[in-house]
């Protein structure tokens, strides 16, 4: 489903060189849900990025169902069609209704009619639990409703994957919840998940693999069990330590 | 608890200060010997006028069928031509059975038309108003090109930005006339909106660069990780969030638009102002002429203001 060889990604600035993305091989198979976890600057919501291609990276490959979007001939408005994202900042369109924000991209990308499109956003707002706010303009909403309505928008799109990135990090304790509940149906729907978070909770119970990044490198991949419980590297030990 | 201020005595004072700004404008006119002749400016924004109406040939005058406003008048040629006038009835200056050579006044006809005010103040409206479209066209294309990720589009938005923004806009008008007109064959018109509209649109374009770049980075980022082309993104996500943050700027452009409009008066087009300065030759009524001209823009610029006022809370409905 998504394969990445080697991503390098580097940010050139006055100060020098960063290496957000240090060389990041793994694959994830369709209907998987991998949890990427680590400490703050540790380039896990860089990669994320690079498989939507927001950030074009360095070196390296990702192909998503066989295509590479190292490829320049690669069409990566039809790649992110496919491939759904989720903020942090839940980024929804302030001056369209929540109605609006997810039909707009089903209309425009998808070519669907307005009335199909009205159709697949009224039963997505029902399936994360806010069919009753679709008329509303997403400031009248609370930030966890904000955050369902975001992945109910991406969902819209029928994507093939979902990213999330840091998805409940933006968000009053209280509504941590009600967004990851969402999540997991997701998940047990059998959709394919990459989640940067720092909700272990999340990844304990949901995940079927844990990556975990430092310094833009992939230090440790395992189960939750596995994990959670005997991690082998030290950097993970101390992590775990500090979050746990 | 604090009790609620009192806001009449500063409002008292404001139009103490009003009066006497006022008073103290009316003292120092009447010191100085000017004779006001206000009587005088009405003319200009609409008159009646007479036309004469003269016979073509010599003739007599056959009937003269008088009405309660218009008198016909019907003249026959010695070659039996006929020919029937129409003129207003109090100045009828034949009577029946008259002999009348070629170019004598049968009479006049009276109608209202505009005076040079209100027809200033139409080219004015029009010039202001085809400008603003260029200006705003103009001003979009650059600015949208201000922050786009190719350098070359980017230096030439650049250029033109600078280079408007740094000299004055009389001289733009004269090069605009004197060099351009002359050597691509345009009219004054044509030289005097263009100008106008290149000035302008070097302002619109900064104002929505700034507008477009005030738009939060993930609004882009949400909007073509859905699959939307950079162009959709720009047209149904990003400019219509940043009209709403530039529109007040963008208003306060065009009114200064309008005001600028003064400047073509240089080049001979019979704007407002130009108009204003015609009239004083012929009146030389110049505070009443120069102080209707102000308030007459003043009077557009406000209309404009309120009308940006009323889009302002309409776009508000999402805030």
């Amino acid at each position: 489903m998504i394969k990445a060889d080697n991503v390098v990604k580097v940010f050139s600035s006055r100060s020098g060189e960063v290496r957000a993305v240090d060389g990041v091989s793994t694959e994830v198979a369709r209907g998987e849900v991998v949890v990427v976890i680590g400490p703050s600057g540790s380039g896990k919501s860089t990669f994320l990025r690079c498989i939507n291609g927001l950030e074009t990276f360095t070196e390296g490959h990702i192909f998503i169902d066989g295509v590479d979007l190292a490829d320049k001939k690669t069409n990566i408005n039809k790649i992110r069609a496919e491939v759904g994202m989720v903020f942090q900042q839940f980024n929804l369109f302030p001056h369209k209704t929540v109605l609006e924000n997810l039909t707009l991209a089903q209309c425009r990308v998808r070519k669907r009619s307005k009335k199909v499109a009205d159709e697949k956003a009224q039963a997505l707002l029902k399936k994360v639990g806010i069919p009753e706010k679709a008329g509303e303009y997403p400031s009248r909403l609370s930030g966890g409703q904000q955050q369902r309505v975001a992945i109910a928008r991406a969902l819209a799109m029928d994507p093939k994957v979902m990213l999330f990135d840091e998805p409940t990090s933006a968000l009053d304790p209280e509504m941590v919840g009600e967004v990851l509940d969402v999540m997991k149906q997701l998940a047990r729907e059998g959709m394919t998940m990459i989640v940067v978070t720092h909700e272990m909770g999340f990844a304990r119970e949901v995940a079927d693999r844990v990556i975990f990044m430092d310094e833009g490198k992939v230090v440790e991949v395992g189960t939750p069990e596995h994990f959670f419980t005997n991690p082998q590297e030290e950097r993970a030990k101390l992590f775990l330590k500090q979050v746990l | 608890m604090k009790a609620r201020e009192k806001t009449w005595p500063w409002r008292l004072l404001l139009v103490v200060i009003l009066l006497g700004i006022a008073a103290g404008t009316w003292g120092a006119v009447s010191k100085i010997d000017y004779k006001w002749r206000w009587y005088r400016v009405p003319q200009y924004f609409m008159y009646l006028a007479e036309d004469a109406q003269k016979i073509p040939f010599d003739g007599k005058v056959t009937a003269v069928v008088k009405g309660n406003k218009n008198t016909k008048v019907t003249v026959v040629s010695e070659s039996a031509e006929t020919k029937t006038i129409q003129v207003t009835s109090d100045t009828l200056k034949v009577s029946e059975g008259e002999d009348l050579f070629a170019g004598d006044t049968v009479g006049f006809t009276k109608t209202w038309r505009l005076g040079p005010l209100m027809l200033g103040l139409w080219t004015t409206l029009w010039l202001s108003a085809i400008s603003s479209v260029f200006a705003l066209i103009l001003g979009l294309l650059t600015g949208i090109a201000r922050v786009s990720k190719n350098i070359t589009l980017r230096g030439l938005a650049m250029v033109y930005v600078e280079c408007i923004r740094g000299t004055p806009l009389l001289v733009q008008i004269f090069i605009a006339y004197f060099f351009l007109g002359t050597v691509f064959n345009l009219s004054r018109n044509v030289c005097g909106v263009g100008a106008l509209a290149l000035f302008a649109g070097a302002y619109v374009a900064e104002i929505v660069r700034a507008g477009v770049q005030s738009i939060p980075k993930g609004q882009m980022e949400a909007s073509r990780s859905l699959g939307m082309t950079a162009f959709q993104t720009m047209k149904d996500i990003i400019l219509p969030q940043a009209f709403k943050k530039i529109l007040p700027p963008l208003s306060g452009q065009f009114i200064s638009l309008i005001k600028d409009s003064s400047l073509v008066s240089v080049i001979a087009i019979t704007d407002l102002t130009k108009s204003g300065r015609e009239i004083i030759t012929s009146t030389f009524a110049t505070f009443e002429v120069w102080i209707v001209v102000a308030a007459m823009y003043l009077l557009v610029t406000s209309v404009l203001s309120q009308l940006v006022f009323y889009m302002e809370r309409r776009l508000a409905v999402s805030d």
